[in-house]
């Protein structure tokens, strides 16, 4: 059934918010600590579990997959409601500082990205898998 | 039309604001990945256009409205203020979990955790300078503004937390929300440059950058595989600002300004 799917996520997202709600609490501080963290951690974990047991079903993934695929577009819906007239009226500081801010944090990717040596790439983790998935089907025939 | 004829139309969008939104945001996508194709030759991605247009329109809704909520202030468009509301993109985003390949995600832990400390810190401190470089000398203004180049939620819960004045703390605002919109535009346009093709810098990405609007549609604008390593760190950042700023960031700056 989708809706499982659905209610699954719903399910782990609310309590990734009280969870993330109650270690802000813990912390002594006013907002969520890692809410969405928490909750994708839970859902990760609550597919390993019913995969193993061989309850992930096509149905509960689509329900799933349904929201993943719908995160573009509200992506853009968020885009759209950003004060973004606030943004360019706040004068040079508010400016400068969001732009200089942001070259410093790309440069410290591309220093952190070399320091800790090369990774593979999007591209070439997928070509592998295919190339896995091939090789395995023809062991099987 | 008639004035009857325009009520009526009026009624109905309102009354379905949020089919209003899907239906929008779908012709917005069709356009720009007919845009993107045709203009650009593929080069650039038809997301990267829609959140522009996204932007763009925000603004322009700013302006007309004089709202903060940019389109979503025009009562026939609130449904944009749903759709792309906190609760349903947190819902989408735990959703792309499904996608996180869980060994690579543990391997990045690590250095994804220093990225999201660094990028709290270093943040911070670049807006402390620049508030000390624009004249202001107390400590509750600068670690505010600082907390502000940290994410736009950072900078108010600060303030909030220190007692800032209003002024300061739509500055600190301010600073964040270009922050996040800078992000937005410009991550397609540099991710070549700074490896951002792999899971692991994508982790390393969430941390440093944390804003969780840009992060992710700068994701989504570059590659949608990477969108879940992206979040799965930057959701983490608000809440670390929101811990470190009013607390030791701050007492670091009172001691300093004596």
């Amino acid at each position: 059934m989708t809706i499982s799917g659905v209610a699954l996520l719903a399910l782990c997202t609310l309590l990734g918010q009280v969870l993330g709600e109650l270690l802000g609490v813990q912390l002594g501080v006013k907002a969520n600590v890692g809410g969405v963290g928490i909750a994708m951690i839970l859902l990760i974990a609550a597919r390993v579990w019913l995969t193993d047991r061989k309850l992930w079903t096509a149905g509960v993934n689509q329900g799933v997959m349904l929201w993943a695929s719908l995160y573009i577009p509200i992506v853009i819906a968020m885009a759209a409601q950003q004060d973004v007239a606030a943004a360019v009226s706040g004068g040079p500081m508010v400016l400068i500082g969001g732009i200089c801010v942001v070259c410093l944090c790309f440069a410290m990717v591309a220093l952190i990205g070399r320091m800790s040596g090369r990774s593979e790439t999007m591209d070439e983790i997928e070509a592998r898998e295919r190339l896995a998935s091939i090789t395995e089907q023809a062991d099987t025939a | 039309m008639t004035g009857a004829g325009i009520t009526l139309f009026d009624h109905v969008l309102t009354a379905n604001a949020l089919l209003v939104a899907f239906a929008m945001v779908g012709i917005i996508m069709w356009l720009s990945n007919a845009l993107a194709s045709r203009l650009t030759g593929g080069r650039i991605h038809g997301s990267a256009i829609a959140i522009i247009i996204g932007l763009a329109l925000a603004f322009w809704g700013g302006i007309a409205t004089g709202g903060h909520k940019g389109l979503s202030d025009i009562p026939v468009l609130s449904g944009f203020g749903l759709m792309g509301g906190a609760m349903l993109r947190d819902f989408a985003i735990v959703a792309t979990a499904c996608e996180v390949d869980i060994e690579r995600a543990k391997r990045a832990g690590l250095v994804g955790t220093i990225a999201l400390v660094l990028g709290t810190v270093l943040p911070f401190l670049f807006g402390a300078g620049l508030a000390w470089a624009f004249g202001y000398r107390d400590a509750v203004t600068i670690s505010t503004i600082g907390a502000g180049a940290v994410t736009y939620i950072v900078g108010p819960v600060t303030g909030a937390a220190l007692g800032a004045a209003p002024v300061i703390v739509t500055l600190s605002i301010g600073i964040g929300v270009v922050k996040s919109v800078v992000v937005m535009i410009t991550t397609p346009l540099v991710a070549r440059f700074i490896g951002l093709d792999n899971p692991r810098t994508a982790m390393v990405f969430g941390g440093m950058m944390g804003t969780v609007s840009g992060v992710t549609a700068g994701l989504a604008a570059t590659d949608r595989r990477l969108v879940p390593y992206g979040a799965l760190t930057a959701t983490f950042h608000t809440g670390l600002g929101c811990l470190l700023a009013p607390s030791i960031l701050y007492f670091a700056v009172l001691a300093v300004t004596g």
